[in-house]
C-alpha cells in the first residue's frame, strides 16, 4: 500500500535529520581557522607550491645525460 | 607549471586514472574499453588491458602496485593483478569482484589490496571483499547515480564521501553503512569529491561550474570556487599536498587552479583539446595527471 510505504519512507527520513541535527558542530571561525593553520603547517612540504628544483624533480627535463 | 609529459595512446576519451603509490606509475581508463598502465617518467605503456565492455568509467591503483581495478557499463568492478611475465595473459587472471545493477562510476581500493569500495549509477555505494567477492556493506541514501567517492585519509578513520546527480554529498560510516553528514547546496550532479590532506573538510566539483570546500566539523559549505567567465562544469578536483592550493579540469578543456584559503584562482592551464575528464594529484605531491576525452593524459609540474 503506497500510503504505508510512504509512511516508513518518510520515519526513515526524520530519524537521519534527527541522527544529523544531534552532530556536534564546530564554529566555522573555528574551523577555518584549523584549516588554514593546517595548510599553512605543511606548505613548505607542498612541492606544487614551492616549485622544486630541476635537479631533484624527475618530470622536470634534465639537462645533461651522461653515459657510463 | 607547465605540461611535462603528453601519455599517448587510447583510442578514444579518457575516462579515469589513478596514481600507484610509487608515485610514477599511472593506470588509466576509456571509452574504447582499454585500461592502460604507465610509467609516467618515461611515458612507456607498461600494461594493457581490454575490457570487455566500453566507457571503462572507473580505474583504481591498489595500495601495494600489484594490482589495478577498473569497471564500467558492465555494471562490475574487476581486479586484474599486474603480472610482468610476458607469457601470462592478463585478462586471463581477472577477478570480477563488486555487481552493481547499473554502470560502475567511481571505485577506490581501501588502505589494503583486500578491499575495495565501489559507486554506481544504480544510486548505492558498496564495500567488497577483494579475494570472494562478497559484499560487505552497502550505503543507500542517494537519491539518484553516484558519480564518484573518496576515502578519508588514514589517520582519520573510516569514512568515505560520496557525490552524486541527486546534487548531494554525503559522508559515510564504512562500519555501519551509515550516512552521517549531508551536503546539499550544488545546484547541479557532484561529478567529484576529493578530501582535503588533514581530512576535516572536501571539496567537490559540480556542473553548475563551481567547485566548493565543506568543512566536516562545521557541517557546512565554507567556501565557493568560482567565476562568472566559468560557465562549464567541473569534471574533477584534487588538493595539492599541503591543501593551498585545489586543480580542477573543467568541461571547457581547461584546469583552473584555485587558492583554497583565499577563494580566488592562481592560475588557468591550457593544453588540452577537449574536455577534462580527469585529475589526480600524484602521491608526494610532486606532479598531477590529467585526463581528457582529447585521448590523452598530460602531467604537469
Amino acid at each position: 500500500m503506497s500510503g504505508s510505504s510512504s509512511v516508513a519512507a518518510m520515519k526513515k527520513v526524520v530519524q537521519q535529520l534527527r541522527l544529523e541535527a544531534g552532530l556536534n558542530r564546530v564554529k566555522v571561525s573555528q574551523a577555518a581557522a584549523d584549516l588554514k593553520q593546517f595548510c599553512l603547517q605543511n606548505v613548505q612540504h607542498d612541492p606544487l607550491l614551492t616549485g622544486v628544483s630541476s635537479s631533484t624533480n624527475p618530470f622536470r627535463p634534465q639537462k645533461v645525460c651522461s653515459f657510463l | 607549471m607547465k605540461t611535462r609529459r603528453t601519455l599517448k595512446g587510447h583510442g578514444n576519451k579518457v575516462l579515469c586514472m589513478d596514481w600507484c603509490k610509487d608515485k610514477r606509475r599511472i593506470v588509466s581508463s576509456s571509452q574504447d574499453g582499454k585500461v592502460i598502465v604507465w610509467d609516467s617518467f618515461t611515458t612507456n605503456k607498461e600494461h594493457a588491458v581490454t575490457m570487455p565492455c566500453t566507457w571503462v568509467m572507473a580505474c583504481a591503483y591498489a595500495p601495494s602496485g600489484c594490482a589495478i581495478a577498473c569497471g564500467g557499463l558492465d555494471n562490475k568492478c574487476s581486479v586484474y593483478p599486474l603480472t610482468f611475465d610476458k607469457n601470462e595473459n592478463m585478462a586471463a587472471k581477472k577477478k570480477s569482484v563488486a555487481m552493481h545493477t547499473n554502470y560502475l562510476s567511481a571505485c577506490s581500493f581501501t588502505n589494503s589490496d583486500m578491499q575495495i569500495l565501489t559507486a554506481s549509477g544504480d544510486g548505492t555505494c558498496a564495500l567488497w571483499d577483494v579475494e570472494s567477492g562478497q559484499l560487505l556493506q552497502s550505503f543507500h541514501g542517494h537519491g539518484a547515480d553516484v558519480l564518484c567517492l573518496d576515502l578519508a585519509p588514514s589517520e582519520t578513520g573510516n569514512t568515505f564521501v560520496s557525490g552524486g546527480c541527486d546534487k548531494k554529498a554525503m559522508v559515510w560510516d564504512m562500519r555501519s553503512g551509515q550516512c552521517v553528514q549531508a551536503f546539499e547546496t550544488h545546484e547541479s550532479d557532484i561529478n567529484s569529491v576529493r578530501y582535503y590532506p588533514s581530512g576535516d573538510a572536501f571539496a567537490s566539483g559540480s556542473d553548475d561550474a563551481t567547485c566548493r570546500l565543506y568543512d566536516l566539523r562545521a557541517d557546512r559549505e565554507v567556501a565557493i570556487y568560482s567565476k562568472e567567465s566559468i560557465i562549464f562544469g567541473a569534471s574533477s578536483v584534487d588538493f595539492s599536498l599541503s591543501g593551498r592550493l585545489l586543480f580542477a579540469g573543467y568541461n571547457d578543456y581547461t584546469i583552473n587552479v584555485w587558492d583554497v584559503l583565499k577563494g580566488s584562482r592562481v592560475s588557468i592551464l591550457f593544453g588540452h583539446e577537449n574536455r577534462v575528464s580527469t585529475l589526480r594529484v600524484s602521491p608526494d605531491g610532486t606532479a598531477f595527471c590529467s585526463g581528457s576525452w582529447d585521448h590523452t593524459l598530460r602531467v604537469w609540474a
